[in-house]
């Protein structure tokens, strides 16, 4: 392999995940919590893919695109639920939609 | 052996920018005030993973990449950050320092976990070079995988995305169906009243 080896690339996946896990723990529009998600599930992709070039094999690219399809449907769902959010006027704050909470 | 040399460069070249590019634009969305300078900032994110992709020769993953993240996914949630309207907030502020202390400190535990937990466990045996045949990552051989070895993971993905896509439309239309249950001119009052109770 040409260029920087598995480490490298593995060490920019792991950062893009704690920064996405960052972002999930700080922020509080439900917008930037989803693509900081969005950040999570590439950096695991990441891992994934370069590690299936590492192994020469192919189950890590089916299981990154398997990953994608459901970050597709977490967003659909996700964009759902914000824009019915603010269809009924709520605030748009993951802190203050505590109705759930035990 | 010059050629390959410079060639290796020259992939080292590549790397460090998208590596670069990737980190600042990951940031980028974290720490944007704005909702939809984050969106765009993930549009650019994506960009240099998918070159990424392209380096470790996953040609196929690349372009579903751009195609279906980049592309779609992305022109959905500008849509609907326009569609709520600009909404802008404190990046690192709001609700008690304590929470924002803990929340830096658990994403940093997860970073050095997941450090650690590679580095020890197969840090040694990473540094191998390996070649690997023309048709690795080609949307042929991804296909042939697909419709063989994971047919199973290829099927039930197609049911996820069927029972995602009837969550949205019950969940875009749940508000309207409520409505509509009510006479037309007691709708908005009972609307209100809805509120009321939730607040």
């Amino acid at each position: 392999m040409l260029g920087p080896g598995v480490v490298w690339y593995l060490g920019v996946a792991a950062f893009l995940f704690g920064i996405g896990a960052l972002g999930v723990l700080v922020r509080r529009n439900p917008l930037i919590v989803l693509l900081s998600l969005e950040i999570m599930l590439n950096g695991a992709n990441l891992a994934l893919i370069v590690f299936s070039r590492h192994v020469r094999g192919g189950a890590g690219q089916i299981f990154a695109l398997s990953v994608m399809a459901v970050a597709a449907s977490e967003v659909c769902v996700g964009l759902g639920l914000v824009v019915a959010l603010h269809r009924r006027r709520l605030a748009l704050d993951v802190d203050r939609l505590s109705e759930l909470r035990g | 052996m010059l050629a390959i040399s410079a060639g290796g460069g020259l992939v080292w070249a590549v790397w460090a920018i998208a590596a670069f590019a990737c980190l600042a634009s990951s940031v980028a969305v974290v720490s944007f005030a704005n909702p939809f300078y984050s969106a765009l900032a993930l549009i650019g994110n994506l960009g240099s993973l998918a070159v990424m992709y392209l380096l470790v020769s996953a040609e196929f993953v690349a372009a579903a990449q751009v195609l279906v993240y980049a592309g779609a996914v992305m022109v959905m949630f500008l849509f609907v950050i326009a569609y709520v309207g600009p909404r802008r907030e404190a990046p690192w502020a709001g609700g008690p320092s304590w929470q924002t202390l803990g929340a830096v400190l658990a994403a940093g535990a997860l970073l050095v976990e997941i450090v650690v937990a590679i580095g020890l466990s197969a840090g040694g045996r990473l540094s191998r070079s390996e070649h690997v045949n023309a048709t690795f990552g080609s949307p042929e051989w991804i296909g042939r995988l697909f419709l063989t070895d994971h047919l199973l993971a290829f099927e039930i993905t197609s049911i996820v995305l069927l029972v995602a896509a009837v969550g949205g439309v019950i969940l875009g239309s749940h508000t309207r169906r409520q409505d509509s249950g009510a006479a037309p001119q007691d709708a908005e009052p009972r609307r209100e009243r809805d509120l009321e109770a939730v607040r």
